[in-house]
């Protein structure tokens, strides 16, 4: 349980610092710092137990079927690397609560601080491969919002850009890798996955396994040639600098390199693409850290550097160079994270980090120079700090590898030759920055500053320091565990003493600190430029950009002569697309006619159909320019479909169709005078484009029309199949108590489904109402018709109420619409109540109503009609919504799933027997919220025109 | 029977489709919803053609499916019917909200050049 508390806890407190307010400083670091604290206590407490029992573990089943649990898995390794990222992160919070300025606002700094620390320790504890990727994942994203975190500054954004690019790139690849490697272990347990360490390497996917984890973790670790993106991300606030930049988040490469190492190590492809990438960042970094001018820039370099170092250890194949890198892990952490602090600090007191401009700080800052220059001294490896032991045994590592002639010479002088530039820039950078005459153009007053800034980088220090002088003491039980976790029983016998006598790692030591000093002396101290010599054309950024910007444009190119913006274009694409796609499915699949005989032809349904056909065609002849005939001609189209359900035993669709045909009719009719006028006379010139364009979209429709008239004929020709249908016939009267199955089916068996369904409806209505209310008409149909100008005349002004009533005429319709409404009511309700053992039901009786309301606006007039009837359609879809969704609750009651419908049948003393059934309500609810839609939808659609109204009348326009 | 029941499904797609395909945006309503009709005839179809065997429980008859229309496509295409005046809705309206603001009751928003 501890395990899940450990991750748990960063989460929380992100959770937590992400609702306190933006000034908050003080609160923030308090709750960062706890949870931090927190979780580094628990580290530590859980050590005993992880020397004792080796491993341990945590499952939580989360989808068991699918094999996919929470595992969370802590070995030694997994610990130092827990402690570190907890102990370091606890460091950083205090280090940023005085770094951040009051300006800043810091809930967004700390809510993705812990995120990141959480999906840290996520990849670290991860006993689940894929579930470590997911974590990984989030730790580049957190990365991203991180260094972004200025976003006013375009470099910030540009940085974090790069960086989420490079690494959300690699993090793909990786699971790519994680995938294969899981497939061919048989399992995507970490325990699995170890323990098939043979498998995976005689497999012949694994240079590909080898291949995507390499990537993954190269562009985490930012190794060459993925390396562009860490010098950038340093926009990035120093505390996130420090912390995910150089301590944690791009050990993750490393660290992954080192949790697979026994299942992919120990081949010539891992020594080459490792250990290759390695030395080339090791080399290649150290060279250019030398010619940096920003402080940060130096250390980003140098980071590149010894985690090319690290890489390098891990690709030699060897067990003891495996145990120098995890050291190594440790104590670059140590002395990179106070390193950055100091230029943190610097930056804070003095304004800028430019190592053109700082001079002389040591007098003014005697503390914080005194820290940086031991930090500096442990990267260069001066004896008696921590980064010469792990140095020192990278150089015998060097030295005593096994491979052919040219390597074994080759590699231990670029070893040294690495070593030189290390000491160079270190001193580089701090004779630069606190040593020679004091600055003098500085935008701050230097001073050194509060104890509690210094206070991590001291600890830091102290440790490097330590592990330095007694490292047995200091570190090397955990380090014994850590590497036994990887290595397993036989792991090799070392000795972390800081005196092993004169032999060849210590001269090689001795060289780099003489050459990295004569270096330094000799060119850099009095180098004045700003470039970096000999590689100055070698920009990964530059070349980064570069294919950026040709896939963008290549996308861009392929986009448009692949697809076409014209909306038109794009539809007969799909169409044709679909069409050929089936035609092309018949051949194979052998589709003709069944051996059915058909059902002999009714005269009548042919007539019918005749007539409806007909009207199809007259709708797409005439919607251009006769839109009225075409609603008409819909309409009967409509009516036709209507009475076919009719004819094949589908009452209730006959009914639902016949009251929706009526509604949407009312709808289009409504919708129509706000669209252009468009008419014959005014046509654009005819010619042979149009109609070669015309019988080309024929074609195309025509082509789909008779496939699916053939598909349709083809299936009706076949012998039916029986389905689920028996199902629903034979238990629509035991489980669903009801006559009508189609009912039974709605309200009761998918009664989930139709909740949804009806839910959709309201949103479409609440949807087309707030799109209205902004309805702006087009200038032209803002006058009005000239039907209602000639039947009202010009005499009548329409600004009075009672002008507002149906005059003429209209009068008579209007008294019989008044008392059509209340019969209506009756009518839908009896549908409503009769649904559920005969056709109706609420959807029907819903829209009758419907229909009768909007009939009263038809007639009466939308002022007449408001100004006697109060109809609220929004009240009317809530409480459908709340009636069917209590209906649905209710079952909960009874102990039963959700909207499993409840009877009651009993006697009443006066009313009777009676049968009360829950779905009564449901289908009450669904009746309610119908009637508000449709109303809601069609009278904010009639609305329009009295608004254009007012807005006439506004401005004045009397026409 | 079944062929006019397919050839009229055929007829009313075909006309849906090709108005689907045409410039004005009330071509294209008018397309859907004879398209639809199309499709939930099919749909409907699907449960094969049965005359005067409504799914509506009878006692004498007793439950037996055989003696019913296949009431499962019934119930889809009623939740279809009604889904598809809800789009039917919104379609016009996002139409006309797009014609006030473009000026054009052309599909892409705006008048094609000529060529």
């Amino acid at each position: 349980m501890e395990l899940a508390l450990i991750i748990f806890l960063p989460f929380l407190g992100s959770l937590g610092a992400a609702f306190l307010p933006p000034n908050a400083r003080n609160a923030e670091a308090w709750l960062a710092g706890a949870a931090a604290l927190a979780a580094t206590a628990i580290t530590v407490s859980l050590y005993p137990q992880v020397a004792a029992e080796g491993v341990l573990r945590l499952n939580l089943p989360w989808a068991p079927a699918l094999g996919l649990d929470i595992s969370l898995r802590m070995d030694g390794f997994a610990w130092l690397f827990a402690l570190l990222v907890t102990g370091m992160g606890t460091l950083v919070v205090i280090y940023a609560r005085y770094y951040m300025s009051p300006a800043d606002p810091v809930p967004r700094f700390f809510s993705f601080f812990l995120v990141f620390m959480g999906a840290m320790l996520g990849v670290v504890l991860s006993g689940h491969l894929i579930q470590m990727v997911m974590f990984w994942e989030m730790t580049s994203l957190s990365s991203f919002m991180l260094i972004a975190y200025w976003h006013h500054r375009g470099e910030a954004r540009r940085g974090a850009r790069m960086a989420l690019t490079v690494t959300g790139a690699g993090g793909l690849a990786l699971f790519g890798g994680v995938l294969l490697l899981g497939h061919i272990a048989g399992g995507y347990d970490l325990d699995t996955v170890l323990a098939a360490a043979p498998q995976v390497k005689a497999h012949p996917w694994y240079p590909a396994v080898l291949a995507l984890i390499a990537l993954g973790a190269l562009t985490k670790s930012a190794q060459f040639p993925f390396h562009f993106w860490l010098p950038h991300a340093m926009s990035a606030p120093t505390p996130v600098s420090a912390y995910l930049h150089s301590a944690t988040m791009v050990k993750a490469g490393v660290f992954l390199l080192a949790r697979l190492w026994p299942v992919l190590a120990g081949t010539d492809a891992w020594f080459w693409i490792i250990g290759g990438a390695g030395l080339c960042s090791l080399v290649l970094a150290g060279y250019l850290a030398m010619f940096q001018q920003d402080m940060k820039g130096v250390l980003a370099y140098s980071t590149i550097s010894h985690l090319g170092l690290i890489t390098l250890l891990l690709g030699m194949n060897s067990e003891l160079a495996l145990v120098a890198a995890v050291f190594h892990i440790a104590n670059h952490a140590t002395f990179k994270a106070s390193l950055f602090m100091a230029a943190g600090i610097v930056d804070h007191e003095t304004g800028t980090r430019d190592l053109g401009r700082l001079s002389g700080l040591s007098r003014a800052m005697p503390l914080t120079a005194a820290l940086a220059v031991v930090a500096a001294a442990a990267m260069a490896g001066v004896p008696l700090l921590n980064g010469f032991l792990s140095k020192e045994m990278f150089f015998a590592e060097t030295v005593f590898l096994d491979r052919p002639d040219w390597q074994r010479f080759g590699l231990p002088l670029a070893a040294t030759l690495a070593g030189v530039f290390s000491v160079a820039y270190s001193l580089r950078l701090i004779q630069r920055v606190f040593f020679g005459p004091p600055a003098q153009d500085l935008p701050h007053t230097p001073h050194e500053p509060t104890r509690w800034m210094l206070l991590p980088s001291a600890l830091l220090v102290a440790a490097c320091v330590l592990v330095g002088v007694v490292p047995e003491l200091v570190i090397g039980p955990y380090l014994r565990t850590a590497t036994g976790a990887i290595l397993g029983a036989d792991a090799p016998a070392y000795s972390l003493a800081v005196w092993h006598g004169f032999n060849t790692p210590l001269l090689m030591s001795f060289v780099a600190l003489g050459g990295g000093a004569l270096l330094h002396g000799a060119l850099l101290a009095r180098r004045g430029a700003t470039t970096v010599p000999l590689l100055e054309s070698i920009d990964g950024r530059h070349l980064f950009d570069v294919t950026l910007t040709a896939l963008t444009t290549g996308a861009e190119r392929a986009l448009r002569r692949l697809s076409s913006p014209r909306l038109q274009m794009q539809m007969l694409l799909i169409f044709a697309v679909a069409l050929g796609g089936a035609l092309l499915l018949v051949k194979p699949f052998g589709i003709g006619w069944g051996a059915n005989a058909p059902q002999p032809l009714d005269p009548a349904f042919a007539l019918l159909w005749l007539v409806g056909g007909a009207c199809a065609l007259a709708v797409a002849w005439q919607a251009k320019y006769h839109r009225f005939a075409a609603v008409a001609f819909a309409g009967g189209a409509g009516l036709a479909t209507s009475l076919t359900f009719v004819w094949f035993s589908a009452p209730d669709l006959a009914l639902t169709q016949l009251t929706v045909e009526v509604v949407t009719t009312v709808l289009i009719l409504l919708g129509l005078r706000w669209l252009p006028r468009r008419d014959e006379r005014i046509a654009g010139p005819g010619g042979a484009t149009p109609r070669l364009r015309r019988s080309r979209d024929i074609l195309v429709a025509g082509g789909c029309g008779l496939g699916l008239a053939a598909l349709a004929y083809a299936v009706l020709t076949r012998p039916a199949v029986d389905g689920i249908a028996p199902f629903f016939v034979q238990q629509a009267l035991p489980q669903g108590g009801g006559l009508n199955v189609v009912n039974v089916i709605l309200v009761d068996f998918r009664g989930f489904d139709t909740f949804g369904e009806i839910t959709v409806l309201g949103i479409v209505a609440l949807t087309v109402y707030a799109l209205l209310r902004r309805f702006r008409p087009a200038p032209e149909s803002m006058r009005l018709p000239d039907q209602q100008h000639e039947q009202d005349g010009d005499a009548s002004p329409r600004d009075s109420q009672e002008a507002m009533l149906p005059a003429g005429a209209m009068m008579l319709p209007a008294v019989l619409v008044r008392l059509l409404l209340p019969l209506a009511l009756l009518v839908s309700l009896f549908f409503l109540l009769r649904g559920h053992n005969a056709p109706g039901g609420g959807f029907v009786g819903g829209l009758i109503l419907a229909t009768a309301v909007i009939l009263q606006y038809l007639v009466g007039g939308t002022h007449w009609v408001e100004s006697r009837l109060r109809i609220h359609p929004l009240y009317w879809i809530a409480i459908g919504l709340l009636l069917a969704a209590a209906a649905g609750i209710g079952a909960a009651f009874a102990g039963a799933p959700f909207l499993t419908s409840q009877a009651w049948h009993g006697t009443l003393p006066v009313v009777g027997e009676l049968h009360l059934s829950s779905v009564l309500l449901f289908d009450l609810g669904v009746y309610m919220l119908v009637v508000g839609a449709t109303t809601l939808m069609l009278v904010a659609i009639a609305h329009q025109s009295l608004r254009s109204q007012h807005h006439r009348t506004a401005t004045g326009d009397t026409r | 029977m079944e062929i006019v029941f397919a050839l009229a499904i055929g007829v009313m797609a075909g006309s849906g489709i090709y108005l689907l395909l045409r410039p004005r945006t009330f071509q294209v309503i008018m397309g859907l919803s004879l398209l639809s009709y199309a499709v939930n005839l099919f749909i409907f179809g699907m449960g094969r053609l049965r005359s005067g065997a409504a799914p509506v429980l009878d006692a004498t008859r007793g439950a037996d499916a055989a003696l019913y229309a296949d009431p499962v496509p019934q119930a889809l295409v009623l939740t279809a019917i009604v889904i598809g005046f809800a789009v039917t809705a919104l379609l016009l309206v996002v139409l006309l909200a797009a014609r006030g603001l473009s000026g054009t009751d052309h599909v892409d928003g705006r008048e094609p050049e000529r060529e």
